[in-house]
């Protein structure tokens, strides 16, 4: 009997990334998907990254994951958001080519030593001594394996609603997995509805592109994966049109058609990412809203039309798009959908993603509530990590939320739950000025290094870029410069005698790299990503010394674990509310006691009491 | 690591105050204040000066890292018993780099965490750390609860729709956000930092503290509370009669008891009753008492009345002890157990501030400094243009968590809350 280490089920972006993580990790890994064909499926709309987001793709591009690499092979226009605000908070995003990501992310999977694929549908797990053991087919077939990592999606119990139309489905042709949903229903865990929409899909000869606005890529793009420098794909431009006053009459007056407002569907939809039918009634006294008009590939007609997804029926939505400017003649590929679905409430989950009360079985990706192929693949990747050093009697691979946006995800799923389905924002991490896209490699390569997930390239091209940012800093601290001589070049510093380095300069708004360049030699021969990351640190400094502070507080209070069989009865002095909340949210760090509403400082420091007499008793 | 501070005795009436300094520190700020650092646990005599103000005559004690209460590098700071020396100390003490006034419970934390304490003094501690918290929020709930409350809630409003708006062009650029939020944002920071500087003026804040601690007597009707508070007054303060009810209003004594300055409140009895006046007058008894510092339950035979029970630190006695001479009770009338109550009152209120009062006011007047200090650099960025617009933010957090301790905390999810309402986000 075969035994694998690491079984992943789906093959969408959560199990994509979660099966190659494991295999990076030493681990005999199988992928199992329903076909070949579907994996690197981009279901939603063609594009990669954005804010938060693609911070996240940063992460996982340091952590050797694939998403990065295969964004950039697909990458079909480049912008970087928020260019004219500070780098902390830009956000590499790219319109992505559905047939080159699908292509290149089948690719990566076929080439990765260790990891092969079944083609299946996994009706059941196979569980003894209450942990998992390995999965059952629907033809009867069993895979044996240490762990396994389930990446549903949308698949538990989909329902797809099209105005007053239902019909069970995943995503638009593929069939739920009914009996897993039973399945994972009989373990117990908390379950909730989510839905979410898609527009209706156009096909792009019948657009009057004269009509709209065309919007370019970024001249000089920023490209996803800390290997690449250049773009592959052709670069293209996306349209922009608006909805009218016409087209909200027409949404208006047909609302009891529409599956949302019809009253079909009871799933709770994301706030940011309203249907046509919610922006009218929301913001009636808008009366435009601009839609995207994004090429789903080179050589594929097909435009995604980002901004007016619906559930409304099929005639509606071509009565209401042939309202728009461009779009009088649009013919519909594909009619937008809403679609309901079941997520476990992560609260259930370790922050290995590992389920709580079942050993060796993990759930990544839009199953635990998120939404975003970015979120998923973030997950995939801490999923398969872990239960690949499970598998292989490792040390767990944890993430920070001082260190990384995985981090922060992480730990908001799994401490507070989701209440609509969850997206990355900057606003989330607390660190923002220090978790930035540029230094994702800094922050997570070593770690990645230490876990044996990156391979010798990344180390390499990781070492030179290290080396080079030492050798900058030092050059520029040791060129000091009088006010007199920095008034010279144009900076304003107050005539205070006081000598200042070319380093500090950098962090003034008046300084220009190009300037600082011709000061210090050795900093103008350095490449330019190492040139603008040297001024970004220089930018924030003095922020990032109160930052680090804070943040070793939280990785101090981490560090500290509660065991999750940890009695709160036996302390004394706690109030009974504060011991129902603990014994509810059962934290698994002191950092994650010390978030909960109403904790006070004298039971944080009870409870870190106890934890030590536990700790020394285990220890004698 | 940061340096904190802060008073290790009660305030009020005391030959001796200290204030405790712990963290890196620590020999730094004796130096500064005292002139040099005097050798390790020796109690040395200092004249402690800050610029050019003579502030006391101390006794400085010193502990090098491993042998103090913390096992920090940690100074104590013996100075002469008055609020006033003691206030210019911790003012002081603020203005040096590196140091803070210690949050509630943050020295037994350090001593813990360099394995200084065991858990059975931790447990001891707790109550403690406990009541002094818990002392705090009902200070600043105090303190807050006119005009000023108001205004806190209308700061935490605009610090929200602030820091919304600059989160939204941060999170939401691609979408169908204003691109420019400026005008509005400087606006907002405008208002605050005005209402935040009049604040730390301070007029307010210490008027409120400084009218002391307020104990309120309650029980059932004709339990003696009015005679009580008439012999603790030493005159007819309150109308007494034998008449169940008489008060009905609340009637407030001012004293000092053992040093503290204390406002006695009498209260309407409690119990059911047809009377609308009385019940007026028990619905205010009830939620005033509930505000007090601490209450005096005064019973009769039917034990503690309904609506309102005894929290930590409340005294329950027997009433009109001279209709029961065999059990432990107070009478006002014959003046036997008063003295006793006195002292269980004012050791109880010592106990329980250990440097509270003048903490507490100093906790906001900190909060808000730094929050002005964070408004103002928000302002200057916010005005830099978008380019800074991160740097900003970053500033009106920083002041959303120094007002923390007054306005409660602000997550992550109201911001996105206002943005959602506010903007039609999702393209």
């Amino acid at each position: 009997m075969k035994q694998y280490d690491v079984l992943v089920i789906g093959g969408g972006h959560a199990g994509c990334e979660a099966a190659h993580a494991a295999a990076r990790q030493g681990a005999d890994t199988v992928l199992i998907t329903l076909s070949w064909a579907g994996i690197g499926v981009m279901s939603c709309n063609p594009a990669i990254g954005g804010l938060g987001k693609g911070h996240l793709v940063r992460e996982i591009d340091a952590l050797d994951g694939v998403m990065g690499r295969v964004a950039d092979y697909a990458a079909i226009q480049y912008r970087l958001l928020n260019r004219r605000k500070g780098p902390a908070v830009q956000g590499p995003r790219a319109q992505a080519d559905r047939r080159l990501y699908r292509e290149a992310m089948q690719r990566e999977i076929q080439a990765r030593v260790g990891l092969s694929v079944v083609e299946g549908e996994v009706v059941d797990l196979l569980m003894k001594d209450g942990r998992v053991g390995g999965v059952v087919l629907a033809d009867g077939t069993a895979l044996h394996g240490r762990t396994v990592v389930l990446t549903a999606g949308t698949f538990l119990r989909g329902v797809i609603h099209i105005g007053n139309k239902s019909q069970p489905g995943g995503r638009m042709g593929d069939r739920p997995s009914v009996r897993l949903a039973e399945r994972l229903a009989e373990m117990k865990l908390g379950m909730g509805r989510l839905k979410t929409g898609t527009p209706p899909r156009l096909d792009g000869r019948t657009i009057d592109w004269t009509k709209v606005s065309m919007q370019k890529g970024d001249n000089d793009p920023t490209v996803f994966s800390f290997l690449h420098s250049k773009v592959f794909a052709k670069q293209v431009s996306c349209g922009v049109t608006h909805t009218n006053v016409q087209t909200h009459d027409i949404v208006r007056s047909n609302l009891a058609f529409s599956a949302m407002y019809g009253g079909h569907i009871e799933g709770i939809g994301p706030r940011y990412c309203p249907s046509l039918e919610d922006k009218v009634i929301r913001f009636a006294d808008k009366d435009s809203h601009q839609i995207f008009l994004e090429p789903e590939g080179l050589d594929d007609p097909t435009i995604y039309p980002n901004g007016i997804s619906t559930s409304l029926p099929l005639a509606v939505q071509e009565a209401y798009v042939h309202t728009i400017s461009g779009l009088a003649d649009a013919v519909i590929t594909q009619p937008g959908y809403a679609i309901e679905y079941d997520f476990i409430d992560p609260r259930a989950l370790r922050i290995t993603l590992e389920v709580r009360d079942v050993e060796g079985l993990y759930f990544a990706g839009q199953i635990n509530g998120t939404t975003g192929y970015e979120e998923a693949a973030a997950q995939g990747l801490v999923a398969g990590l872990n239960a690949a050093c499970r598998a292989t009697g490792r040390d767990e691979a944890v993430f920070s939320r001082t260190s990384s946006y995985i981090g922060v995800m992480i730990d908001d799923l799994t401490s507070r739950g989701v209440s609509e389905p969850y997206r990355m924002f900057t606003s989330r991490a607390e660190f923002r000025l220090s978790l930035r896209a540029d230094n994702a490699d800094q922050r997570l390569t070593p770690f990645g290094l230490e876990l044996g997930c990156v391979g010798e390239q990344r180390a390499l091209a990781f070492g030179q870029k290290l080396a080079a940012l030492d050798r900058s800093r030092t050059a520029l601290e040791a060129v000091l410069l009088t006010p007199q001589a920095i008034s010279g070049l144009g900076i304003h510093v107050s005539h205070d005698g006081i000598r200042r380095s070319a380093y500090s300069l950098l962090a003034l708004p008046e300084a220009d790299i190009r300037q600082i360049a011709a000061l210090c030699p050795m900093f103008g021969a350095e490449d330019e990503v190492v040139q603008r990351q040297i001024a970004t640190e220089a930018l924030y400094a003095q922020y990032l010394d109160r930052q680090n502070e804070d943040a070793a507080a939280i990785r101090r209070d981490e560090a500290v674990t509660i065991p999750t069989d940890f009695s709160y009865s036996a302390l004394g002095g706690l109030s009974s509310e504060l011991r129902l909340k603990l014994e509810r949210q059962r934290p698994r760090s002191l950092a994650q006691a010390a978030a909960i509403e109403g904790m006070t400082p004298a039971a944080l420091t009870l409870l870190l009491a106890k934890l030590r007499q536990v700790a020394r008793e285990l220890a004698s | 690591m940061d340096t904190i501070y802060a008073p290790a005795t009660a305030r009020g009436k005391s030959g001796v105050a200290i204030i405790r300094i712990s963290g890196p520190a620590a020999f730094d700020a004796v130096r500064r204040l005292a002139g040099d650092v005097p050798e390790a646990r020796r109690a040395a005599v200092r004249t402690l000066r800050f610029g050019t103000d003579v502030l006391d005559q101390a006794l400085v004690l010193t502990f090098t890292e491993g042998s103090g209460f913390t096992g920090e590098q940690s100074a104590e700071l013996h100075l002469h018993g008055s609020t006033a020396v003691t206030r210019a100390v911790l003012n002081a003490l603020s203005e040096l780099p590196g140091l803070r006034l210690a949050e509630p419970g943050e020295f037994t934390r350090r001593a813990l965490e360099n394995d200084r304490l065991d858990l059975a003094q931790v447990e001891g501690l707790a109550d403690l750390i406990d009541a002094e918290t818990e002392i705090q929020r009902k200070q600043a709930l105090r303190v807050l609860s006119g005009s000023i409350g108001q205004r806190a809630e209308g700061w935490r409003a605009k610090l929200i729709r602030a820091a919304a708006l600059l989160e939204a062009t941060i999170d939401f650029a691609d979408e169908d956000v204003p691109v420019d939020v400026a005008p509005e944002v400087l606006e907002i920071l405008d208002v605050l930092l005005a209402d935040c500087r009049a604040e730390s003026a301070g007029a307010r804040i210490s008027e409120r503290v400084r009218d002391g601690f307020e104990v309120a007597i309650v029980g059932p009707p004709n339990s003696g509370k009015s005679t009580l508070i008439n012999a603790l007054a030493g005159r007819e303060a309150a109308l007494t009669s034998e008449i169940a009810g008489t008060t009905r209003d609340i009637i407030e004594v001012r004293m000092e008891l053992n040093g503290l300055a204390v406002t006695l409140l009498d209260t309407a009895g409690l119990r059911q009753t047809e009377d609308v006046i009385e019940q007026l007058g028990i619905g205010r008894a009830k939620d005033r008492s509930r505000n007090a510092d601490m209450r005096v339950f005064l019973t009769d035979d039917s034990g503690v009345p309904d609506g309102l029970s005894p929290g930590a630190g409340d005294i329950v006695i027997r009433g009109k002890g001279d209709l029961v001479p065999d059990q432990p009770a107070v009478s006002g009338l014959t003046g036997d157990g008063v003295q006793d109550l006195v002292d269980r009152v004012a050791a109880e209120l010592s106990r329980r501030v250990a440097g509270s009062g003048t903490l507490t006011r100093e906790r906001h007047r900190l909060a808000l400094v730094r929050a002005i200090l964070a408004l103002e650099v928000a302002r200057h960025e916010v005005s830099r243009g978008a380019a800074r617009t991160e740097i900003a933010a970053e500033n009106i957090r920083s002041a959303i968590r120094a007002l923390d301790s007054l306005l409660g905390r602000i997550g992550v999810d109201e911001l996105l809350g206002e943005i959602f309402a506010s903007f039609c986000i999702g393209k």
